[in-house]
């Protein structure tokens, strides 16, 4: 459904990303880790093709993100991190904005509307506009736009950061309800997520893969089993040996 | 077609956004308490005892000036400060579309305060016997100078992420070229590039507005400011290619 390959993107001379690549299949929650600064949100922005990458390519349901851009982004739902959203807008209009734009007319949008509103349960605030939301309802309001159409792959960028314990653990029982159909990329760098949503987890440090597995792969590279310790190893020795 | 229906979505997007905040209301009453008085007290309307609109389009490229940059400053600066731009550009729209979907909700915009100034022209109707093709020509004349600062705006907006340095560039770019034929600007022109001169004095909005003005209809202006929107949207799309994130 997703196929990443050798994607590397540098500002100047900073490389952000630095050949990165995997594939992630219908069915599986891929949790795309890494420390702050680690090439995380780049590589969602090359993937959706906000950013255009240095080098290699990404490829959604078959169409090529730089040469079918358009094609491929009907394929994809993307959370950008923060959940940017219309603030003057209430929130039935502005999904049925992005009903619109995504090519759904009259009753069909208002359907599609209406499901996302029920799935994102932002039923008690639809009529509010967006800017009046807590930060919850404003995640779960971007969250809504980026499953409008159903899409078979879906990106989502830090989608439980700054949330509660309850709207993180809402937001991921939405991830786990739609994981059986589609294929999702879920970044964080919150390592428990790994274990409520995740089928495998990529650990990425300063622009590399430096880890790729199932979440009990990758625990199993550290002796006590915690995949804390195996994300500090990976991640600290790069930090260390750029400081040295 | 679907590059239209496109368009259509972001006009409709961006043009109720006006609307859904004061933004729209204090826009409207100061331009056409602004175009009033100007007309009315400085041109001395009724003073002239003509009936003719001149007085009336004479400022509208000053009027311009002035609110025009304020109405288009969010178009871009707005999106990238918020981070809706990441939203707008990862949805199944091309950067082009999204350009122009704005730029025309912008422009409409304006042309509704435009269109808010029937009352002069019923007045001077019921005065005496304008010519009605004068008129038309100056109120197309003002709609196309409104258009190109328009596009001015878009262009500045997306150059930066802060809606005041997008107001004064988009100020300062438009003055520049209201002004380019005046001669305090040419006389600049002529001293470090003569040859410069000509062509800038050519590019004056203020020149091609006039003839529109004085109820001209020329193929030539129409294009001139047909030509200077296309460049200005173009660079845009440049702009907001290269710095897209930024």
């Amino acid at each position: 459904m997703l196929t990443v390959s050798e994607l590397r993107k540098s500002f100047g001379p900073i490389h952000a990303v630095n050949g990165v690549s995997f594939t992630v299949n219908k069915g599986e929650v891929l949790g795309f880790l890494g420390p702050n600064g680690a090439g995380k949100s780049t590589t969602m922005r090359m993937i959706t093709g906000f950013l255009p990458p240095s080098g290699g390519t990404a490829t959604i349901c078959g169409h090529d993100i730089q040469e079918d851009a358009v094609a491929a982004k009907q394929c994809m739902g993307y959370l950008p991190e923060n959940a940017p959203s219309y603030h003057a807008m209430t929130v039935t209009e502005f999904l049925s904005f992005i009903a619109r734009v995504r090519g759904f007319v009259r009753s069909e949008a208002q359907d599609r509307v209406e499901a996302a509103i029920r799935k994102s349960r932002l039923e008690t605030v639809r009529y509010q506009a967006v800017e009046t939301l807590s930060k919850g309802f404003r995640q779960r309001a971007c969250f809504a736009q980026a499953i409008l159409h159903d899409p078979p792959v879906l990106i989502m960028d830090e989608p439980t950061d700054g949330l509660d314990p309850n709207q993180k653990h809402l937001v991921r029982e939405m991830i786990k309800e739609m994981a059986s159909e589609k294929a999702i990329i879920v970044s964080t760098h919150i390592l428990e997520e790994v274990d409520a949503v995740c089928t495998r987890a990529i650990i990425i440090s300063r622009g590399t893969i430096v880890a790729n597995g199932t979440p009990e792969e990758l625990k199993a590279k550290d002796p006590n089993n915690r995949l804390e310790d195996v994300f500090r190893t990976l991640t600290m020795n790069e930090e260390t040996s750029s400081h040295a | 077609m679907h590059d239209l229906r496109n368009i259509n979505t972001i006009f409709r997007r961006e043009f109720r956004n006006y609307f859904n905040s004061p933004v729209a209301y204090v826009f409207m009453v100061a331009f056409l308490l602004l175009v009033g008085f100007l007309t009315f007290m400085v041109a001395g309307y009724y003073e002239r005892r003509e009936a003719d609109l001149g007085p009336f389009f004479l400022w509208h490229p000053w009027v311009y000036l002035l609110l025009v940059p304020a109405a288009t400053m969010g178009l871009w600066a707005e999106e990238r400060r918020t981070g809706t731009i990441e939203l707008l550009l990862t949805l199944p729209v091309t950067l082009g579309q999204a350009i122009i979907g704005k730029f025309l909700a912008a422009w409409a915009f304006i042309s509704i305060g435009l269109a808010l100034t029937f009352p002069i022209v019923l007045t001077t109707l019921l005065l005496g016997h304008p010519d009605a093709g004068a008129i038309a020509a100056g109120y197309v004349g003002s709609f196309l100078l409104a258009g190109a600062c328009v596009s001015v705006g878009t262009l500045t907006s997306a150059m930066t992420r802060s809606q005041v340095i997008g107001f004064v560039l988009a100020l300062f770019a438009c003055f520049i070229l209201i002004l380019a034929g005046f001669e305090p600007v040419t006389n600049l022109f002529a001293k470090w590039a003569p040859t410069l001169a000509e062509g800038v004095a050519a590019c004056s909005f203020l020149g091609h507005f006039d003839s529109m003005r004085r109820g001209v209809l020329d193929l030539y202006d129409i294009v001139y400011y047909v030509g200077v929107m296309v460049f200005m949207l173009t660079a845009a799309h440049v702009v907001l290619n290269n710095r897209r994130a930024s």
